[in-house]
């Protein structure tokens, strides 16, 4: 369990987090959102202890994380796949870790074998890609088997392959009952891994909510239409009081139609003698959900006297 | 805050007790598993030695033109035994690796990793100290032994040479043997404070090597301020001979010993307090 309460951090006169609080729950994954520079990784920090607080605070199981001697058995964390030394092969890398807190050398063995790693174990770190040293740092994360786990971007560099391995391992971490708090600008993502979302924009709390209820926030909800006469079905349409976007690629265009309901498209098309491929209600997507939610957070941030 | 169904708690963290020892050996594992390390050391023993042998060598070559009194006192064997180009590049060797320990950790952002791992950031600033001085306690006595050894040997050969027996030798020996350490524990102490590579190294070759050479020892603050330095500490502590007079200045035994605890003190306690009050 994760605890944040109006956790600030301010440097100098630019406030990077603006009192947060919310609380990350075991069992299930929750998804941490906000668009780039809103204080994800500030909050990151602040919840492991790597920088204070101006003001407010934040725990990890009850306590500061910081007032831990040894912290691999408590909090496993990737904050940033580059954060190793580049000179080091993965096994010295996880050897040193893993002996400042007093785990086994076979642990080391058993979580390069899970991430994949194994083969390569005593290869520099310099040579390994983004995605290895992504792997890097979640075997780090796994080292002491701990109940909460914190990743930062972690999807970012992978093949597909192993943006595939990582969802399930996430999933399987909150199975075991463990808290895994995940970071993210990547909307598709959370859409396919996350229970809870922790929604922030500028630094402040825009939704804490299960993934379901802040999709169902978009007011907007579209009909996606697939039509040989696209063109003459956005004359219909648009004269009906619809707006209508073309999407996909020429040969296969599909229209987005919002401000009508699907049923109503479809009279329309039988009335105009209008061949209709497909008619499918979509549900605001996350991203949707996302966009417009921070957007109305930046714009309301930028009307206040800051 | 909705309300969730139960889900099992997860079990209290079970963990073996905090052992200093155990970071002692992250950082020893650390420290060895940079082929740097190995280099550096070798690079810096070969250069000292080759320049003690050097020394000797050209006093063995010059020893039938020396004037008898020369001959006889052989002043000379002491500084063919800890010649100042070799140890100067000790010191540099010693502070910038010491330094590297430090700033490689903030330079590729492992320091964030590592403080993860141990939030007890004084402790492992305290591990890093004690794996570096032994390091370099270990490869200064091994290098001064063997400048003394080889530069000795060569002089032995006219008869020429000083025993390590001799209490301001012994003394000369033991002061060079400890150079590497200190300078190697404040490189680590001004990576602390300044962490970015360049500077930190910059700043200890200035601090240690450089600054000496701005004061004389002819006015009165001048001469305390040059006395403070660790260079000149060293220089005082490996002569058997000073000169004497109204106008001369210079530190006794014990105030050099001093200098030489007090920099790596001063160093390691305040990153100690550095280390606890800034963001990682």
């Amino acid at each position: 369990m994760i605890e944040v309460n109006a956790l600030t951090k301010r440097y100098g006169g630019t406030t990077a987090v603006d009192n947060l609080s919310f609380t990350v729950r075991p069992g299930q994954v929750t998804g941490f959102l906000g668009p780039n520079g809103a204080g994800k990784s500030t909050t990151l920090r602040m919840i492991l202890g790597l920088d204070a607080p101006s003001g407010g605070t934040a725990t990890v199981g009850g306590v500061p994380f910081r007032s831990h001697p040894r912290g691999l058995r408590h909090v496993g964390a990737l904050l940033d796949a580059h954060q190793v030394h580049g000179g080091r092969s993965a096994v010295a890398h996880l050897s040193a870790l893993a002996r400042s807190n007093g785990i086994t050398r076979r642990r080391v063995d058993e979580v390069l074998q899970e991430v994949g790693l194994s083969e390569v174990a005593r290869r520099r770190i310099g040579g390994f890609s983004l995605g290895m040293k992504q792997r890097l740092g979640i075997a780090t994360a796994l080292l002491g088997d701990p109940p909460v786990l914190m990743f930062d971007e972690p999807i970012n560099g992978m093949d597909p392959e192993g943006v595939l391995w990582v969802r399930n391992l996430f999933r399987r971490l909150a199975a075991e009952g463990r808290t895994v708090f995940l970071s993210s600008h990547l909307m598709t993502e959370m859409e396919n891994t996350a229970d809870q979302l922790v929604v922030i924009g500028r630094g402040r709390l825009i939704a804490a909510e299960s993934l379901r209820s802040f999709a169902a926030r978009s007011t907007r909800l579209s009909v996606l239409v697939s039509t040989p006469q696209a063109a003459e079905l956005t004359a219909v349409l648009t004269a009906a009081g619809a707006n209508v976007e073309p999407e996909g690629s020429a040969g296969s265009e599909k229209l987005a139609v919002t401000g009508l309901p699907a049923e109503r498209i479809g009279v329309l098309a039988l009335d105009n003698r209008i061949v209709l491929h497909e008619l499918t209600t979509r549900t605001a997507s996350l991203e949707e959900a996302f966009m417009e939610l921070t957007a109305a957070s930046v714009e309301y941030l930028a009307g206040q006297a800051r | 805050m909705s309300t969730y169904a139960a889900v099992t708690p997860p079990a209290p963290v079970v963990e073996p007790p905090a052992r200093f020892r155990d970071l002692l050996g992250a950082e020893w594992i650390k420290m060895w598993s940079l082929r740097s390390t190995g280099w550096m050391l070798a690079l810096a023993a070969l250069f000292a030695l080759g320049t003690a042998a050097l020394a000797a060598l050209g006093d063995y070559h010059n020893f039938p033109r020396y004037p008898p009194q020369v001959q006889r006192e052989h002043m000379f064997a002491l500084g063919d035994a800890f010649p100042l180009e070799g140890y100067l590049t000790l010191m540099l060797v010693a502070a910038s690796v010491g330094a590297i320990t430090m700033v490689s950790e903030y330079g590729s952002g492992l320091i964030r990793t590592t403080t993860v791992a141990v939030p007890a950031r004084g402790s492992v600033l305290l591990a890093k100290a004690v794996v570096v001085t032994a390091v370099w306690t270990v490869a200064g006595a091994f290098i001064a032994t063997g400048t003394f050894v080889v530069s000795q040997s060569i002089l032995d050969l006219r008869d020429a040479a000083v025993s390590v027996t001799d209490p301001s030798v012994f003394r000369a020996l033991v002061a060079s043997a400890l150079l590497a350490p200190i300078c190697a524990l404040i490189g680590l102490g001004f990576g602390v404070l300044i962490r970015h590579a360049a500077a930190t190294v910059i700043t200890s070759i200035f601090v240690l090597l450089m600054l000496p050479l701005f004061f004389a020892s002819d006015s009165r603050w001048s001469a305390t301020l040059d006395q403070a330095m660790l260079l000149t500490a060293w220089q005082r502590l490996t002569v058997d001979w000073v000169p004497t007079g109204p106008d001369v200045r210079i530190a006794t035994i014990t105030e050099s010993w001093i200098v030489y605890a007090v920099w790596p003190l001063v160093a390691t306690l305040v990153a100690l307090v550095v280390v606890r009050r800034r963001d990682v």
